[in-house]
């Protein structure tokens, strides 16, 4: 088995498999099997729906920097996937907002997304996540071409709103996001020093071809 | 919105002051011909010192609403209490260990009976009173809990504050060894309250000592706490150790942490959001996982009693 394969047939189904374990556990918590949701469910499902959408965006984010550092190309493989978990946990946290904590109630929900500027971004962010995961397949990525690559930096945008967004409304407590502000922070620094210092990212296409990953 | 329409005749204009500042005096000759109703035995409060104790001879109050309670189980694991934690779940866990007893009040400031007293002796002249109240915290959720406590008026005309008593402040523990939550400067500690003499003395204010008939649970403020169910749950703080009767506006630590967002009134107003989300409407805490928002009310819909206390002032600046 080449490594590509190790990577198509047993790596992706199951990191597939592990970043679905947080969505089960709400659904577990929620029957009372795994856990609790405690006194206020809405409000747990809705922060930790919020929650791992930031952590997938910075393990999504750390793909790049880890294979550069490591010289594992095969790395570069799961970026897709992790970023769609991203996508898929703030999609999540949006429905959950939307549905449950203002029950579809418009008025409500047209007020916060003008007037709150947490909220604000946050919808930003939503929809540039959405835009990628939309334009994430490998036909896409060929029709769009370089516009391909302009509108996937978004990538950046939407982790610095997410924890923008995480960040201001917390009340007091800043240090949960101000963990993830210094994560971002170093993910972001090291392209930009590999930018700055001219040495080029190496292709991970040339390691692991996007036609035979699927990716 | 409910505002009640002023008497007529204000009590201020016919009350001289030496009469309204020696009230006390008034109340105590009354008592006294009263054949000592406070000193009977079966009004006084007692606190036992174990965990979850009953608590005896509770009277109920007309002030209760007869809306459903909050369990107790949500009462105890969800809630703010920062010198434990910021986490809503924080509370009930790093508090399990907390010992209060013995426990100490500090009276300062401009009152005839100031000095430090034993939380046994200091609340022993009072009734327990059961306060079934509405509580809504300014992050838009809200509980009906069933409090014990005694009325906040009592202890003050007890404590007989002086013409020069406009407001009085209070002050939670400050002992980063027994509160873990101090250990992080995310507030300046110790925390800090703060009430108009009108507010304190409304009959609506209240120390509460228990829950649902029991010493009140460390996590929610034990041993003693004041509770003010027109306003914001934080305003209601927890753990006394002092009591201090000032002639200026004492600052209060949320207001000191983020000004613009949290004032020293502090009323329950759905008209008037925070900074950073709505307050129109709130998040009944047991109401399950589709129960939609329900409206905020005026004054956390005791209006009608307390309306009359903020009248010519400007709830919008006053938030």
């Amino acid at each position: 088995m080449t490594t590509i394969q190790r990577v198509r047939y047993i790596g992706k189904p199951l990191v597939f498999a592990v970043c679905l374990v947080p969505a089960f556990l709400v659904v577990g918590d929620l029957f009372g099997i795994t856990g609790t949701l405690g006194a206020n469910p809405v409000e747990e499902i809705l922060d930790r729906f919020g929650n791992w959408g930031l952590r997938f965006m910075m393990i999504a984010l750390a793909v790049t920097p880890l294979r550069v550092l490591t010289g594992y190309n095969w790395i570069g493989g799961f970026r897709r996937m992790l970023g769609l978990f991203a996508a898929f946990y703030v999609f999540m946290h949006f429905l959950v907002w939307l549905v449950l904590d203002q029950g579809i109630y418009l008025p409500g929900i047209l007020e916060d997304i003008v007037e709150r500027p947490f909220i604000t971004i946050g919808m930003i962010a939503l929809l540039l996540l959405g835009a990628m995961a939309a334009t994430s397949t490998a036909g896409m990525r060929r029709r769009l071409g370089r516009q391909w690559q302009r509108l996937h930096y978004g990538a950046y945008v939407a982790a610095i709103l997410g924890v923008w967004h995480y960040w201001w409304q917390v009340k007091a407590d800043i240090l949960e996001p101000a963990i993830y502000a210094a994560i971002l922070a170093l993910l972001l620094g090291f392209r930009l020093w590999k930018k700055l210092t001219r040495r080029s990212l190496p292709m991970r296409r040339s390691a692991v071809p996007a036609a035979q990953t699927g990716s | 919105m409910l505002i009640r329409k002023p008497a007529d005749i204000r009590p201020s204009e016919i009350t001289s002051k030496s009469n309204y500042v020696n009230r006390r005096s008034f109340i105590k000759a009354g008592l006294a011909a009263g054949g000592g109703l406070i000193a009977s035995p079966g009004l006084s409060a007692v606190l036992p010192r174990e965990p979850r104790a009953k608590l005896d001879d509770i009277s109920p109050s007309p002030f209760s609403t007869d809306e459903t309670p909050t369990s107790y189980e949500d009462i105890t694991t969800y809630n703010n209490f920062y010198e434990f934690g910021t986490g809503k779940d924080d509370p009930h866990r790093n508090a399990r260990d907390f010992e209060p007893w013995p426990w100490t009040l500090e009276v300062e400031g401009h009152a005839d009976k100031t000095g430090a007293f034993h939380l046994e002796d200091f609340v022993k002249p009072y009734a327990l009173e059961e306060r079934i109240y509405r509580m809504r915290c300014v992050e838009a959720w809200s509980m009906v809990i069933p409090w014990v406590g005694i009325p906040l008026a009592d202890v003050i005309k007890t404590l007989q504050p002086t013409s020069k008593a406009k407001y009085v402040a209070f002050r939670t523990l400050h002992d980063p060894k027994r509160m873990p939550g101090q250990r992080r400067r995310v507030l300046d500690w110790p925390y800090r309250e703060g009430l108009t003499i009108a507010e304190a003395m409304h009959p609506l204010t209240i120390l509460a000592v228990g829950v649902y008939d029991e010493v009140m649970p460390n996590q929610n403020g034990a041993p003693i706490r004041l509770v003010v169910p027109w306003k914001y749950g934080f305003k209601g703080i927890k753990s006394i150790v002092g009591i201090r009767f000032t002639e200026r506006m004492p600052r209060t630590s949320w207001n000191m942490s983020a000004p613009h967002e949290y004032g020293f009134y502090a009323n329950v107003n759905p008209n008037v959001d925070h900074p950073r989300w709505s307050q129109a409407r709130e998040r009944r805490i047991g109401s399950g996982l589709f129960a939609s928002r329900q409206p905020t009310l005026m004054f956390n819909g005791y209006a009608e009693q307390v309306a009359s206390l903020y009248e010519g002032l400007d709830l919008v600046r006053n938030y």
